[in-house]
């Protein structure tokens, strides 16, 4: 079963709208009714009244002089035929009563015979004239029972403060409904028309204010299994409320995906820092022994017999426990040798040292270096750093390609850039970029990358790596001294 | 016999009787004989006061002072277009500016006669008779050849059951004028022969001050029952069916002599002469025939006091019914 509550905005906000529209449109047009009825009423007994009062005073002389002709002239003024079209709001009779509310004259004198009652031509006059005569209010009376078919207007004929009669007139009812019927059904006409216009405006506000809740909503949906990038969401960009529920939204948005990103990195670190211990534990571990098997060989080569083969045997195994020792050394980076300071002629000998390899894949090199003292930082290290980036960059820079190198500093760090272009890091290799034996090519023994970052780990620097379609920078940051 | 209408002098009885058109109205037959003569003595006369009238006109500076007439509604007076017509026909005759005076009753015009305030009037028979020793008559009109009229009686259409006066007892009866012969002293006259007053006899009475009044008030049920003249009732259902239609005539009176016109004390015998000259000219020239057919009358002849003794004969035995029961 659908609730209204679990409809979608979308629908319920236009459904809203709409009811809103019709219920405030039927309530003006029954209040225009209502108040039209009363002023119809209130306008019926206002002339009522002034006619009557016209009638009743021009009846003192008539009656006084007993002249039941003139009176019927008077009375029947206001039922001649006239050019115009007939109004419904004409009284349907009218009836002089003498004191004895006795009929003296009346405009229908074959239904109200004279010197009779009223009552037997029309009954429901009986309650306001009975027997014996009923002293009725020296003024003018509005009678409106509901459930009488007609509205009575009772006003005294009086000469010189003397009641001498009473003047009744009658107007009927159903006309008046006739009228509010045709009024009622404009009401209703009108408002239809203007529901006609006002009902898909709504509906079109309506759907454009649930329109940002919507995609807001939608944008919410998207965030449960993967967060999405923010540049993915399309957000309606305004001030009011939902405006800035979506900014939040977004910026909460970005935020969760920094905080995801750090995650990643933290996670990263946190691989390659227990990578290497394990690493500096393993190489301890075989360093010691390997430094007693290489002592034992050496010993035997410059004290042992000197049997060929033995030799030959003794060499293969030295040339081993030697390659061993290399990539163990290569594992093990040791941070913590004190050389001198880097100067900015490291960098011009780094430039010397590669310029071969550059020049043999015609690679366009720049290096821009705003350096102009030594730094409190070792130059070895420095200089293994630079190298390694640059040789990474050599390797994956096409020919004619181009390579860039920024060296910059500020008061408490040093900045190393280098960019080349060049096919760029498979995204899903970038986080395990910093493990060792992880090669991007065939020559390479995979252990480039993990030196570097074990020497910026090591200078308490960071290093960061950045891969476009056309381009891959890395960039590093080391604290000085 | 004591019954006043079975009189000899009585013209309405008398009609039928083989002397009656010789003895009681001999200007009837005289007309005849000088029916041509009359007609172009008439024309020259005519033409003379004209010219008459015009050099008197042209010599004296102011107009003569104009001939005053009182007219009730013993005719159809509320045609305005049509009086103002008749006025300007009588000035042509008379050579005199023609002035028409109308009041609410009867009694008005009367007084105004007698006062001198009227030279002329159109009055009823009834009203004449009571003021004999003041006024002189001047015409009668002719209605269907003859000067004289009825009283009808009439009820509502509708009222299919009363068929006289006796089922009207305790209904609400309607009068023209208190000194109208037709609408009044007839009805009066008939229940006095009956020992009663229309006071007693009918729940309530009204006047309506004319006779068109009181067959409006038949026909739409305000009256019960009313006396109307015979000539405006009939001269009603040619004019306005629709009216004399709502109204059923159920007793039709004897023949009374037709309202007269009669003159003021004051007017000189040549001005009266000049008068009943205009009015009995009418019917010899096309614009009086207008006029007459206007009137739904024939024309205007000489009459005498005593065509209007049957009225008079009426008011006397009411007077004495009265004294009797006083």
């Amino acid at each position: 079963m659908l609730h209204f509550k679990d409809l979608s905005l979308g629908y319920k906000i236009p459904l809203r709208v709409v009811a809103l529209v019709m219920v405030t449109a039927s309530v003006l047009a029954s209040v225009l009714v209502y108040r039209s009825v009363n002023d119809l009423r209130d306008n019926l007994i206002a002339n009522a009244t002034r006619m009557g009062r016209v009638v009743a005073d021009t009846l003192v002389e008539p009656m006084l002089h007993d002249d039941v002709w003139r009176a019927f002239e008077v009375v029947n003024i206001p039922f001649r035929p006239s050019p115009k079209p007939a109004n419904d709001q004409n009284a349907e009779y009218m009836v002089v009563l003498d004191t004895a509310n006795l009929v003296f004259v009346s405009n229908q004198p074959e239904r109200f015979p004279m010197m009779r009652p009223p009552a037997i031509a029309d009954p429901i006059l009986a309650k306001f004239f009975q027997k014996p005569a009923q002293p009725w209010p020296n003024e003018l009376t509005v009678v409106d029972t509901p459930s009488s078919q007609a509205l009575f207007l009772l006003i005294p004929i009086e000469s010189d403060g003397v009641r001498i009669g009473t003047l009744v007139m009658n107007y009927p009812k159903p006309p008046f409904a006739a009228r509010l019927r045709s009024l009622a059904r404009d009401a209703v006409l009108i408002t239809l028309f203007v529901l006609a216009t006002l009902l898909p405006l709504g509906i079109y506000w309506g759907r454009r204010m649930a329109a940002p809740l919507l995609q807001l909503s939608d944008a919410m949906g998207k965030v449960a299994p993967h967060l999405p990038d923010p540049e993915d969401i399309q957000l309606e960009e305004s001030k009011d409320e939902i405006g800035r529920l979506a900014k939040s939204f977004k910026r909460m948005l970005t935020e969760l995906k920094e905080k995801e990103q750090l995650q990643q990195q933290v996670i990263t670190s946190d691989r390659l820092a227990a990578l290497g211990r394990l690493a500096a534990g393993v190489a301890h571990e075989i360093n010691n022994p390997l430094g007693g098997m290489l002592n034992a060989i050496s010993t035997f080569k410059r004290h042992g017999e000197k049997d060929p083969l033995t030799l030959k045997t003794v060499s293969i195994l030295e040339r081993g426990l030697l390659q061993i020792k290399e990539t163990v050394a290569a594992l093990l980076v040791e941070a913590k040798v004190q050389t001198r300071p880097f100067d900015p002629d490291d960098v011009t000998d780094i430039c010397t040292l590669l310029q071969a390899e550059i020049e043999q894949k015609h690679i366009a090199f720049t290096c821009e270096v705003s350096l102009i003292e030594a730094l409190p930082i070792s130059a070895t290290l420095v200089r293994q750093v630079i190298i390694n980036l640059l040789l990474n960059a050599i390797h994956a820079t096409q020919p004619q390609g181009h390579i860039y190198l920024h060296i910059c500093r500020d008061s408490t760090h040093l900045f190393i850039e280098v960019r080349n272009e060049g096919s760029p890091i498979p995204p899903e290799k970038v986080p395990y970029l910093f493990e060792p034996f992880t090669s991007f090519s065939e020559n390479g023994n995979g252990l480039g990358l993990w030196v570097i970052y074990q020497v910026v780990q090591q200078l308490g620097g960071l290093i960061t790596v950045q891969s476009e379609p056309t381009l891959t920078q890395f960039r590093v940051q080391l604290p000085l001294a | 016999m004591n019954h006043p209408l079975s009189r000899p002098y009585c013209s309405p009885i008398l009609r039928d009787t083989a002397d009656a058109g010789t003895n009681a109205l001999p200007y009837l037959g005289k007309r005849a004989q000088w029916h041509a003569f009359n007609q172009r003595l008439l024309q020259y006369l005519g033409a003379w006061m004209l010219l008459l009238g015009w050099v008197s006109w042209g010599w004296a500076a102011e107009p003569l002072p104009p001939v005053r007439i009182g007219l009730t509604p013993v005719f159809l007076d509320d045609q305005a277009a049509f009086v103002s017509e008749w006025r300007k026909y009588l000035e042509l005759h008379l050579a005199r500016p023609v002035v028409f005076i109308r009041r609410g009753s009867y009694r008005e015009i009367v007084d105004m006669l007698r006062e001198g305030k009227l030279d002329f009037a159109w009055l009823c028979g009834y009203p004449y008779i009571r003021n004999k020793p003041y006024f002189r008559l001047v015409a009668t009109p002719l209605y269907q050849g003859e000067p004289l009229y009825q009283s009808y009686l009439i009820v509502p259409d509708n009222d299919k059951q009363t068929l006289s006066i006796n089922e009207l007892r305790g209904k609400i009866f309607a009068f023209s004028d208190p000194d109208s012969n037709s609408g009044h002293l007839y009805p009066e006259y008939i229940l006095a022969q009956k020992g009663e007053t229309a006071t007693h006899y009918f729940a309530k009475t009204f006047y309506t001050g004319s006779h068109r009044k009181v067959i409006e008030a038949v026909a739409t049920g305000l009256a019960q029952g009313a006396a109307v003249d015979g000539y405006i009732w009939d001269t009603l259902a040619l004019s306005h069916p629709e009216l004399t239609r709502k109204t059923r005539v159920i007793a039709k009176s004897p023949q009374f002599g037709h309202p007269p016109f009669v003159a003021g004390q004051r007017v000189s015998v040549a001005r009266l002469i000049a008068m009943r000259r205009a009015l009995l000219s009418m019917s010899q020239d096309q614009a009086g025939l207008v006029m007459l057919k206007g009137l739904n009358l024939d024309g205007f002849v000489e009459s005498e006091p005593r065509l209007y003794d049957g009225i008079a004969d009426m008011f006397h035995f009411i007077e004495k019914q009265r004294n009797v029961a006083l």
